[in-house]
């Protein structure tokens, strides 16, 4: 973290402080310089050349794909480190083409031959094939035509000896409109302080890999690109979701004071990690982990995991129409059950929606209401199998779980669990191994399965609450609309009787009831939770040793009388206020906004 | 000159994966080759001419090769097809 100060020495700010409020999505403060990064679009004009130049061109266009090789050589490096092989596999089209010798030599001829500079040549022979992709009706040729555009403007920039957009001259906040996966891998390589766009939501890639890479990120702050210019000093409150433009010494002041807090805090949680998420009257909770990628295991372990309560097997679908075979996944599946082990590991099979796998050029007018989760797999029994098969096969040390997304009614859940047996039986005949007692769950982020919680229950072994879908659709709001995402509440007493209500049912059954969404990592939610009898918690890495302190540090029969109280409130602006004091009182070191 | 109809038979059809293996498969061989569909014909051995295909399961391609090791090319690149580029 840079604390870097605005140089008043030399020239007096005397603009004035401007707070900007957004969605927090990577915890961390910044502050720094803002470098407002706008996708750049290479000017190109046509100029003649002589006979004599057409060598010279030439050799301009080799070292500038030459160069335009190693610049994506290096991010796909750094995306294969930091995000996996698969998600890197969006980078090795784009090199690819830059040894396409039919096209490279075709661009050669038509410089010999036209006697045009060599980057109206390769701009105008490349955009021929990008119309042919936009002129097909179909996303993914559409997709393809980015790539292709990409490449393109990559070769015109290094021809024209022009700066890579991403190097940045010293520390900066990024402030974007708008950060794709491959925008956020390019700068995190250079100096970047922080991030903070107009569009986006917490769960987007962006926010992800800025988590990942603990980088602080704001999001959702609607017009930061059009109130800030590149050199304006600026602020990041990625607790808070805030952005301070032009901060004023008070502001500054705070904000270090909130850094150094955090940091105190953050260094009382080293060796929490070896002890158990007990509460001080012997109350266990199980505490995972949330994560993504195989690579995540050793740090969720180094955290103090007690497995992982969630594993996202989203990225085995590369893109509409590709996903990892069978095998592919197996080999994934086993290493993160190797890795895990003897903890559990609960993997949640493909919750995507119907954008991913959804036949050419469908549009749903309603995707959150739309093909997803669970209705995909269902309609698409050639993929559920392959990773059903490719989970079962994983499971030989019997540490693995398979959990359902999105579920909304009973027979759903008797269907998955259908295709889990036959896919079993498929395995038996050829006398695979696999656990044949491989624990079944659901997740609970939908309200019919909320109220059918009890039901659901009898079909699994485990619950599994999704908080962020279930507020959603229960608040009916969507988070990543800034309009209405402070809507957006872990707190309305809705949530905590709906909560209230699935544990119960869950525990009628004798079933565990656990919860994977960002309200069981945070702080202010813990007690609460404990106190509603959640059995489980599983959370992002990063903050899994304050949920475990905070467990530690309240007593069980206290966190009951605590959660009594609060389902009899009836505002969430109560609960948060009772919350908070209670936080405050019992663990006065963490650090709340 | 040879000439061989061919159809998409793997499920994603002409995607990125076997467009690649097309374009490496046919830059084993010598010859000359260009693949047309729907009266438009793109050069073979050209990754980027192979991604704008754009052709899914179903679709009809005529493959032409052309030069000395022209009938080896054409069985290779025919078998690729045929066998649904290892794919599902």
């Amino acid at each position: 973290m840079n604390n870097k100060m605005p140089e008043t020495d030399t020239e007096k700010k005397t603009a004035q402080e401007v707070v900007l409020r957004g969605i927090a999505a990577a915890p961390g403060i910044a502050m720094g310089p803002a470098y407002l990064y706008r996708k750049q679009i290479p000017r190109v004009e046509v100029k003649s050349i002589s006979t004599s130049d057409v060598e010279a061109e030439k050799q301009r266009l080799h070292n500038a794909t030459a160069r335009a090789e190693k610049e994506l050589k290096k991010i796909l490096a750094f995306a294969e480190e930091k995000l996996g092989s698969q998600q890197a596999k969006i980078f090795e089209a784009q090199v690819m083409i830059l040894n396409d010798a039919i096209l490279m030599g075709e661009i050669e001829r038509r410089i010999e031959t036209e006697l045009k500079n060599a980057e109206h040549i390769v701009a105008d022979e490349i955009s021929k094939y990008k119309r042919l992709m936009l002129a097909a009706n179909d996303e993914y040729m559409h997709e393809r035509a980015h790539d292709v555009d990409d490449v393109m403007n990559r070769i015109i920039r290094n021809i024209q000896d022009q700066k890579l957009f991403s190097r940045l001259e010293g520390e900066s906040i990024i402030v974007s409109e708008i950060l794709v996966a491959a925008d956020t891998v390019i700068f995190s390589r250079n100096q970047v302080l922080g991030y903070a766009t107009d569009f986006g939501g917490v769960t987007s890639h962006a926010a992800l890999i800025s988590r990942s890479l603990k980088i602080p990120a704001v999001v959702g702050l609607r017009s930061a690109t059009k109130q800030i210019r590149t050199g304006d000093f600026i602020a990041i409150d990625g607790y808070a979701g805030t952005l301070v433009i032009n901060p004023s010494e008070e502001t500054i002041d705070a904000l270090k004071r909130k850094t150094r807090k955090f940091r105190e805090f953050e260094e009382q949680l080293v060796g929490i990690a070896g002890l158990a998420a007990d509460t001080p009257d012997h109350r266990h909770i199980e505490l995972s982990a949330n994560i993504e990628f195989v690579d995540e295991i050793e740090f969720a372990r180094l955290q103090g995991a007690a497995g992982i309560g969630l594993f996202r097997t989203e990225s085995m679908l590369l893109d509409r129409i590709t996903y990892l075979a069978e095998d592919e996944q197996y080999e994934i599946y086993k290493k993160v059950a190797d890795g895990v082990f003897p903890h559990p590991v609960i993997f949640r099979t493909f919750d995507v929606g119907g954008d991913k796998l959804a036949p050419d050029s469908y549009h749903e007018a309603n995707p959150f209401l739309g093909w997803r989760g669970i209705r995909v797999l269902l309609d698409r029994p050639d993929i559920f199998m392959a990773q059903l098969r490719a989970l079962l096969r994983a499971s030989t040390r019997k540490n693995v779980r398979i959990m359902f997304p999105m579920v909304t009614k009973v027979r759903e859940v008797r269907q998955a669990k259908a295709f889990v047996k036959q896919a079993a039986e498929e395995l038996q005949a050829k006398g695979i191994a696999y656990d044949p007692k491989i624990k079944i769950g659901v997740m609970i982020e939908v309200p019919s399965a909320a109220i059918l919680a009890g039901e659901m229950a009898a079909e699994v072994d485990f619950l599994s609450i999704g908080s962020n879908d279930l507020i959603q659709y229960l608040l009916a709001v969507d988070r990543d609309n800034s309009l209405v995402a402070p809507l957006y509440s872990p707190f309305n007493p809705a949530v905590i009787r709906t909560i209230k209500g699935v544990i119960d049912a869950g525990h009628k059954k004798n079933v565990w009831v656990g919860m994977c969404g960002e309200m069981a990592g945070d702080p202010l939610a813990t007690v609460l939770l404990v106190g509603l009898g959640l059995d489980e918690f599983s959370v992002l890495p990063t903050v899994l040793p304050e949920i475990k302190k905070i467990i530690r540090s309240v007593k069980y029969k206290e966190a009951r009388r605590i959660a009594d109280k609060m389902l009899a409130l009836s505002t969430e602006e109560e609960i948060k206020e009772y919350l908070s004091s209670v936080v405050k009182t019992k663990l006065p070191e963490i650090p709340l906004e | 000159m040879v000439e061989r109809t061919v159809t998409i038979k793997n499920r994603a059809g002409l995607h990125t994966r076997p467009a690649a293996t097309i374009v490496k498969t046919a830059a084993r061989f010598a010859s000359d080759f260009f693949i047309e569909k729907d009266g438009m014909q793109i050069n073979g051995k050209s990754i980027i001419g192979v991604m704008t295909l754009a052709a899914e399961q179903g679709s009809a391609l005529i493959l032409r090769f052309e030069g000395a090791d022209e009938e080896q090319a054409a069985a290779a690149l025919t078998e690729l097809f045929e066998r649904g580029f290892d794919e599902q």
